[in-house]
C-alpha cells in the first residue's frame, strides 16, 4: 500500500497492490463463496448455483461409478474460478480501501488524552474512552485524540498524517477554521477541543464503514444496473433452458445423439449472462470510494459519489478556490520624493524573514521586478505579524545594540502604520492616504511601508487567480458543467476576476445566505449543484447542494451538513470529486457494454460446438458452418469460452479499480464515441480473438 | 435482384414516406384536441361522451388509464366470445353457420381484441356476416385504437413538462395539459378522426378494384372442372380496409390477401401494403412532435426504417435466390410476396398474400425475425411505438452511463423502476415465445399439429408463438392450430404479448411523468443524434439476437444448411 506521501512526491498514484492486500483479497475470494454472500449479486448467484449443480451431478456420477473425464473436471473447475475471480476483484478493492483506512486508524489508537473534568482538573484517559462533548486540552507536541472542534485558543497543527501536506495549519476557536481531526499533531500553543464524535463514529471510522458498506448497500445506480443485469440473466436463462427441448427434438428427428448435456447447457448459460460486469460491479463502486480517499476526500455515502458525476453546476467561493485566499503583492507605489529603490529595499528587508504568503509574494515581486536593491543590511530581527499590532517588520540594532527606532521598517495596515509613524513624530503624506484608499476601492489590500517615522509608499496586494484554474474550467465546461463564482466583492472586482479565471458566471456582493438561494434556484431549473464550503453559514447550502464537500478544517456544523469531507481543505477539490463520479459511471457503462457485446462471440463458439452433430453424415455437418472461429473440437470450443469468460474478469480488475480513462476536455459526445468504439466494438472483437487463442493454447497443452 | 423487383418497393416507400409527416402532424392535432380539418365531427364526439357519460376533461393517472384499458378489453373479449359462440342465433347468417367451439371462440376473441388477428378458423367457412362485421370488424377498430391510445398516453407522459412549468410559474397545475389524458377520449378520437376516415377512403379504393362488399348469400357456381362450388361473398371491403390500416391482419376469407376477392389487382395490393405501414410510419414522427423535439422522432424513425430496409432486402434477396413459387400467388410472384411478408410482419399486421411456410428457410426466417425483434420496427399501430420506447429507455440506460452521468431521457432520469418495467416489457413476449415453443415441441400434443418434421417443424411452432406474442397474427401455416392445446396456449400467448407490454409501459410512463426535469447541457447524453441511432439499432438487434439465435439455429438456419447440402428429410 502506497502512502499519500508517495503520491505527493510525484509518483504515479499506486494501484500497485501489496502482497498483503493480495493475500487478504485471495482469502476473502474463497470466504465469499458463502451463498449468503453470493446471493447479494444475482448474476454471480446464478453462477454459484450452476457450479454447485454441476459439481453435485459430477460427484453423483462418480459415486455411481463413472469418474468425470478431463473435460468435465476442467469445466467445473473454471466455473468455480469464475466465481472466485469475481470475489477476488471485490476483495482487492475492499482490501485497498481498508488498508488506507486502517493506517489512519492505527495512528490514532491509544492516544493519551488530557480530559478536562468538570472541576477543571485534568485527567489522563485513553482516546478510545472519550465521548461526544468531552473537553480535552492539547499542548504543543500532543496528538489530537479525536475529531472535534476548537473551543478555546489558537494553535498550529501538523495535519500531514492525514493530508500529507507538511506545512502546519492554524486552527482556532470561534472562526471557520475550528475543526480538527483525530491523529493530527499540535505543534505550537495550547487549545481546548470539544470532542464531536463517540468512539467508532469519527471520520476514519466512517471511512472504514463506507468501504465495508459499499459491498452490502447498493447505491441507486448500482440497484438499477443490477436490475438490468438480472433481467438479461433471465432472458439467457429462458433461452438456454428452452434450448434443451429444442435440441432434444432435433436429435430425435435427425436420429443423431444429443450432445447437449446439462453441463454444457450450464456452461453456455454462465458464458452468456453478464458475469464480467456482474463480477466487477461492486469492485467499481468500492474503488470509487478509494479513489476519492486517495485524493483525501471522504465520501459519506456511495450515493454522493454517483451524484457527483451528475453535477452540472458548481458553486465556487472565489477566495481559496479561484484565487489564492492569500493576497499577493502585485505593485509597489512609491510616494513622491521617495526613490522606487528605497521602497523596494525596505519592502524586501521587511519581508525576507516573513513566512506568510503575503511576505513571500513581496519578496517575489521585488526580485522579479528587477528593482535595484541597495544596501540591504544584515543582522535585523524580524518582528512577526500579530493580531494586536496588525503589522510586521524588521528592527535593526543601533549603536547601543538595542533596536533603533529610526531604522525600524514596518509594513501593515494604514491605520496601524500611521500610529507608529505619528508616534515617532512623523506624518503620513496625503498622497499616501489617497493611494491607499484607491487600492482599497478596487478590492485590493494596501500595505503601507514605513522606515522610522517616514512613510515610503504602499504595497498593492490583491487576489491573484490560481494557476491552472482556467484550464480546469475549460475541462469542466466541456463536460457540460457550469461554474458559478460566489464572492462578497463588488461587481467590478468580481467581473474582473471572472474574466481572468474563465468562470462561466458569478454572483457578486453575495451575502452568506446567497449560496442557499443560488443553489435552490439552480435546482428548481433542473440542475444538480455541487459546492464546497467550510463556514457555519455554509452549512445550509452544503446540506441543500446535491454534492456538498465540507473542508475538514471547517466548523462542525459545516462538516455535518456536507456529504463529503476534504482533508486537504482545498476548495478546488470539488472538481476532482466530479471527475471521480463521472469516471465511476463511465466505467460501469463501458463494462456493461463490453459484457453484452462479448456474448456474440460466445454464441459462435458454443452453439456450433453443441449442434454440429445434428444431421452430420459422411463427415459433413450442416451447422459446422457456424464455427467461424475454426475451433478445434466441440469440447475445446466450450472450454475456451468458459476459460475466456473467467479470465476476462481478472484481466479487467485493474480497469475496474482504476476506472476508464476520462478526458475531461473531450465533451460528452466524444467521450461516448470513444467508449463505444473501445468497449462496444472492442467487446465484439476481443472474445473472438481471445477464445481462438485459448483454443489453440488448450490444444497445444493437450488439455482439450 | 432485377430493377423491376425494386419498382413496387420504391412506390410503397415513396408514398408512405411522403404521407407519414402529414399524417403525424394531423394526428398530433387530433390527440391534443386542437383544431383540425375534421373538426366538424366534434359535435358527434361530444354527443358520444354525453351518451357514455364521460367527462372528456378529466385526467387519468397511469393506473386508471391501465385499468380502463384492461376492463374495456375484458368486456370486448366477453362480447366477442358471446357473438362467436352464439352466431347461430344471431342475424345476418345466410349460410346458417353454427357457433364456434368455446376454445376456438376464446382464442379468436382474444386474438381480435389484442390486435393479433390470429385465425385458427377460416372466415368464409365458419363465420356469419354478423360475426364478421359486428364482432370482428368492430374489434379491428377498437383494438387498433387501444394500441394507439396507449402509445399516445406514454408519449404524453414522456413529454410532460406541464408540472415543471406550473412549478416555475407557481401557477395552478390543473390549467396545464394533463400528462396522461383520458383513455375514453383517446379511443374515441383514434377511431373517429383517424381510423374511420382512412378506412372509408381505403375501402372505396378496394371496392373500385373489385373487393366484394355484399350481404347476400354465397353464389353457387359450376367450376371449370365441373365441380359444384360455392362462391363466398360478404361485407369484405370495409373489413379489409381496417384490417390493414389497424395492422390487424385478420382476413375476411381464409387465404387472406392471397384471395382475389380480398386483393384482386396490383393496385389493391399496393393500397393494402401502404395502408398497413402508414400509421406505424407516422408514429415516431408523432412522438417527436408530441414531446416537442422532432429530431428525437426522426432518429427513431430512421433506425426503424434502416432495419426495415435491411429486412426487405434480405427477404426479397433470399426468396429470389432460394425461393420457389409454391405457396405464392403467381399474380404477385417472388419479390412482391417477400415484400408483403416483411411489411405484414414488421407492422404486426399479419395479413398475408403468400404462405410463409413455403418460403425458403432463410426467407421464412426473416418474417420470424421481424416479429422476434419485438414488433418494434414500426410495429403495430401504437404498439410499435411503445415497444420501441422500452428499448430506447434501455439503450439510454446502458449508453447514458458511458458519458459519465446518470442516464436520462428527454430530461427525465432513468432509474431502477424504469429499468425494471422496461425490461419486463421487453422480456414478457420473448419469455412466452420460447417457453410455449419449448412446451409444444416437448409434448406429443404439440408435435401432433406439425405438417413438416425436422427443423422446419420447429420453425412452424416458433413462428406460431412469435406471431401470437408479437400480436402479429400471421401464420407460417403448416401447423394445425385449431386444437385445444394450441387455441389455449396461443390465446395466453397473445394476452401476455399484448398486456404484458402495455401495462409495464403505462407504468413506466406514469413514473416518468411525475419526474422533475433535469436540465440538459453539454454533458448530457444526446438522444437526437446519429450515434444514438447506431446504439439503438445495436440494442434492438442484440437483444433479439441474443434471445432467439439459439432457437433459430436449430430451426431455419439448420433448415437452410440442410437445403444447401442437399439433404432430403
Amino acid at each position: 500500500m502506497k502512502t499519500i506521501k508517495d503520491e505527493k512526491r510525484g509518483r504515479k498514484p499506486g494501484y500497485g497492490i501489496s502482497r498483503k492486500t493480495l493475500f487478504s483479497a485471495a482469502a476473502s475470494a474463497f470466504a465469499k463463496l458463502d451463498p449468503r454472500v453470493e446471493i447479494r449479486n444475482p448474476v454471480m448467484f446464478v453462477v454459484w448455483v450452476a457450479s454447485v449443480l454441476c459439481t453435485v451431478v459430477a460427484a453423483a456420477q462418480w459415486i455411481g461409478g463413472s469418474p468425470p473425464d478431463s473435460f468435465v473436471s476442467q469445466v467445473i473447475a473454471w466455473l468455480w474460478f469464475t466465481l472466485v475471480f469475481a470475489n477476488f476483484a471485490e476483495g482487492i478493492a475492499e482490501a485497498q480501501g481498508k488498508a488506507r483506512a486502517d493506517s489512519l486508524r492505527s495512528m490514532r489508537n491509544a492516544i493519551t488524552a488530557h480530559l478536562l473534568a468538570a472541576d477543571g482538573r485534568i485527567k489522563e484517559v485513553r482516546s478510545s474512552e472519550l465521548r461526544r462533548g468531552d473537553l480535552v486540552a492539547c499542548e504543543a507536541g500532543d496528538l489530537i485524540p479525536g475529531d472535534g472542534e476548537v473551543v478555546e485558543g489558537v494553535a498550529s497543527v501538523d495535519e500531514s498524517a492525514i493530508t500529507g501536506e507538511s506545512a502546519p495549519v492554524i486552527r482556532e476557536a470561534g472562526g471557520d477554521r475550528s475543526g480538527v481531526t483525530g491523529g493530527t499533531r499540535v505543534i505550537s500553543d495550547r487549545i481546548v477541543i470539544r470532542i464531536t464524535a463517540d468512539p467508532g463514529e469519527g471520520f476514519v471510522d466512517k471511512m472504514i464503514l463506507m468501504v465495508e458498506n459499499a459491498t452490502r448497500q447498493k447505491t441507486p445506480g448500482e440497484i438499477a444496473l443490477t436490475i438490468l443485469l438480472a433481467s438479461l440473466t433471465m432472458i439467457f436463462l429462458i433461452a438456454v433452458v428452452t434450448l434443451y427441448p429444442f435440441s432434444q427434438y432435433i436429435a430425435n428427428e435427425s436420429k443423431t445423439p444429443n450432445v447437449l448435456t446439462i453441463l454444457k447447457l450450464v456452461t453456455l448459460l454462465v458464458c452468456l449472462i453478464p458475469t464480467t460486469i456482474g463480477g466487477l460491479l461492486s469492485a467499481i463502486g468500492i474503488s470509487g470510494v478509494s479513489r476519492l480517499m486517495r485524493k483525501n476526500v471522504m465520501a459519506l455515502s456511495g450515493r454522493a459519489i454517483e451524484a457527483a458525476g451528475d453535477i452540472d453546476v458548481l458553486l465556487l467561493d472565489k477566495t481559496g478556490t479561484i484565487t489564492h485566499g492569500n493576497r499577493m503583492a502585485t505593485e509597489l507605489v512609491a510616494i513622491a520624493g521617495v526613490a522606487r529603490e528605497e521602497l523596494a529595499t525596505a519592502a524586501l528587508a521587511a519581508s525576507l524573514a516573513d513566512q506568510t504568503p503575503e511576505g513571500k509574494s513581496i519578496v517575489a515581486l521585488v526580485r522579479s521586478s528587477g528593482a535595484a536593491v541597495a544596501g540591504l543590511e544584515d543582522g535585523g530581527s524580524f518582528v512577526p505579524f500579530s493580531a494586536s499590532t496588525r503589522m510586521s517588520g524588521i528592527d535593526f540594532p543601533g549603536a547601543d545594540g538595542r533596536a533603533d527606532p529610526n531604522r525600524a521598517i514596518r509594513k501593515g495596515a494604514m491605520a496601524a502604520v500611521r500610529e507608529v509613524v505619528e508616534g515617532r513624530g512623523g506624518k503620513v503624506p496625503a498622497e499616501a492616504m489617497a493611494a491607499s484608499e484607491r487600492i482599497a476601492r478596487t478590492g485590493g489590500t494596501p500595505l503601507t511601508v514605513s522606515v522610522g517615522n517616514r512613510v515610503l509608499g504602499i504595497i498593492h496586494l490583491k487576489d491573484v487567480v490560481k494557476q491552472g484554474i482556467r484550464e480546469r474550467f475549460v475541462g469542466l465546461h466541456a463536460m457540460g458543467i457550469r461554474t458559478v463564482m460566489i464572492t462578497g466583492d463588488n461587481r467590478l472586482t468580481a467581473a474582473a476576476i471572472a474574466a481572468e479565471s474563465g468562470v462561466s458566471d458569478f454572483i457578486a456582493e453575495a451575502r452568506p445566505e446567497c449560496k442557499l438561494e443560488a443553489i435552490r434556484k439552480e435546482q428548481a431549473a433542473g440542475h444538480l449543484v455541487g459546492m464546497i464550503g467550510d463556514g457555519t453559514n455554509d452549512a445550509p447550502a452544503l446540506a441543500q447542494a446535491d454534492v456538498g464537500v465540507a473542508m475538514a478544517s471547517g466548523t462542525q456544523t459545516a462538516r455535518e451538513a456536507g456529504n463529503m469531507i476534504d482533508f486537504d481543505n482545498d476548495p478546488a477539490k470539488v472538481i476532482d470529486v466530479v471527475e471521480v463520479g463521472k469516471q465511476l459511471l463511465i466505467t460501469r457503462g463501458s463494462l456493461t457494454t463490453f459484457s453484452i457485446a462479448n456474448d456474440v462471440a460466445k454464441y459462435f463458439a458454443i452453439l456450433p460446438a453443441v449442434f454440429s452433430g445434428f444431421y452430420a453424415a459422411g463427415g459433413k455437418s450442416p451447422l459446422a458452418a457456424l464455427n467461424i472461429m475454426g475451433l478445434a473440437t466441440s469440447e475445446s470450443a466450450i472450454l475456451s469460452a468458459v476459460v475466456f469468460n473467467a479470465l476476462i474478469i481478472i484481466a479487467l480488475i485493474p480497469l475496474a479499480l482504476r476506472g476508464v480513462k476520462l478526458n475531461p476536455k473531450a465533451g460528452a459526445s466524444r467521450i461516448l464515441r470513444r467508449n463505444l468504439l473501445v468497449y462496444g466494438l472492442g467487446g465484439l472483437i476481443v472474445p473472438f480473438v481471445g477464445i481462438k487463442l485459448i483454443d489453440m493454447l488448450l490444444r497445444a497443452l493437450g488439455l482439450a | 435482384m432485377k430493377p423491376q423487383d425494386f419498382f413496387e418497393i420504391a412506390i410503397v416507400a415513396a408514398v408512405s414516406l411522403a404521407a407519414a409527416p402529414f399524417l403525424a402532424a394531423y394526428m398530433a392535432r387530433v390527440y391534443a384536441g386542437e383544431r383540425h380539418p375534421l373538426g366538424f365531427l366534434a359535435p358527434a364526439e361530444r354527443a358520444f361522451y354525453r351518451v357514455i357519460g364521460i367527462d372528456a376533461g378529466q385526467e387519468m393517472g397511469w393506473k386508471r388509464y391501465a385499468l380502463s384499458l384492461l376492463s374495456f378489453s375484458l368486456v370486448s373479449i366477453g362480447l366477442l366470445f358471446a357473438i362467436l359462440v352464439g352466431q347461430a342465433y344471431l342475424p345476418l347468417n345466410p349460410q346458417k353457420f353454427s357457433g364456434m367451439s368455446w376454445q376456438l371462440a376464446l382464442n379468436t376473441a382474444v386474438s381480435f381484441v389484442t390486435n393479433t388477428n390470429w385465425q385458427a378458423y377460416s372466415g368464409e367457412a365458419s363465420l356469419s356476416y354478423f360475426s364478421q362485421s359486428v364482432g370482428l370488424a368492430v374489434q379491428n377498430f377498437l383494438s387498433a385504437a387501444a394500441g394507439m391510445s396507449v402509445a399516445v398516453a406514454v408519449i404524453r407522459a414522456l413529454g410532460a413538462r406541464a408540472k415543471d412549468r406550473a412549478d416555475e410559474e407557481g401557477g395552478d397545475q390543473s390549467r396545464h395539459t394533463p400528462p396522461f389524458g383520458n383513455f375514453w377520449v383517446d379511443m374515441t378520437r383514434s377511431v373517429l378522426y383517424i381510423l374511420l376516415p382512412l378506412s372509408v377512403i381505403v375501402a372505396l379504393i378496394l371496392v373500385s378494384q373489385g373487393v366484394v362488399q355484399s350481404v347476400s348469400s354465397y353464389v353457387p357456381a359450376l367450376s371449370l372442372e365441373g365441380r359444384a362450388d360455392l362462391i363466398p361473398l360478404g361485407p369484405a371491403a370495409s373489413q379489409v380496409a381496417i384490417k390493414h390500416l389497424g395492422t390487424n391482419g385478420g382476413g375476411f376469407f381464409g387465404p387472406n390477401s392471397a384471395f382475389p376477392f380480398e386483393n384482386p389487382t396490383p393496385l389493391s395490393n399496393l393500397v393494402e401494403l401502404i395502408s398497413q405501414i402508414l400509421i406505424p410510419f407516422a408514429f415516431p414522427l408523432l412522438f417527436g412532435r408530441m414531446v416537442g423535439r422532432r429530431r428525437e422522432g426522426r432518429v427513431i424513425f430512421s433506425v426503424m426504417f434502416i432495419l426495415l430496409a435491411i429486412l426487405v432486402w434480405s427477404s426479397v434477396a433470399s426468396e429470389i435466390s432460394w425461393g420457389s413459387l409454391e405457396g405464392k400467388e403467381l399474380r404477385f410472384g417472388k419479390s412482391d410476396s417477400a415484400l408483403f411478408a416483411v411489411l405484414t410482419t414488421i407492422t404486426s399486421c399479419g395479413a398475408v398474400n403468400s404462405m410463409h411456410d413455403s418460403f425458403s428457410p432463410l426467407g421464412g426466417m426473416i418474417p420470424m425475425i421481424d416479429i422476434m425483434l419485438g414488433e418494434v420496427v414500426f410495429g403495430g399501430v401504437g404498439s410499435g411505438m411503445y415497444g420501441m420506447l422500452a428499448l430506447v429507455l434501455i439503450t439510454v440506460f446502458i449508453a447514458g452511463l458511458m458519458v459519465g452521468r446518470s442516464p436520462e431521457y428527454l430530461g427525465k432520469k432513468i432509474e431502477a423502476r424504469e429499468v425494471q418495467l422496461a425490461m419486463l416489457a421487453i422480456i414478457a413476449p420473448n419469455f412466452i415465445i420460447l417457453g410455449f415453443s419449448a412446451l409444444a415441441i416437448a409434448l406429443p400434443i404439440g408435435l401432433a399439429g406439425l405438417a413438416n418434421r425436422g427443423p422446419h417443424g420447429l420453425s412452424e411452432i416458433l413462428y406460431a408463438y412469435s406471431s401470437g406474442a408479437g400480436n402479429n397474427g400471421s401464420a407460417f401455416a403448416g401447423l394445425s392450430v385449431n386444437t385445444s392445446f394450441y387455441n389455449l396456449t396461443i390465446g395466453a400467448d397473445m394476452l401476455i404479448g399484448r398486456f404484458g407490454v402495455m401495462v409495464p409501459m403505462l407504468a413506466v410512463a406514469g413514473s416518468l411523468a411525475a419526474k422533475r426535469l433535469v436540465a440538459s447541457g453539454a454533458g448530457s447524453f444526446k438522444t437526437d443524434t446519429g450515434s444514438f441511432g447506431v446504439l439503438l439499432f445495436s440494442v434492438v438487434v442484440i437483444i433479439a439476437g441474443l434471445t432467439h439465435f439459439p432457437a433459430l439455429t436449430l430451426g431455419p438456419i439448420l433448415d437452410h444448411f440442410l437445403m444447401t447440402m442437399g439433404v432430403a428429410l
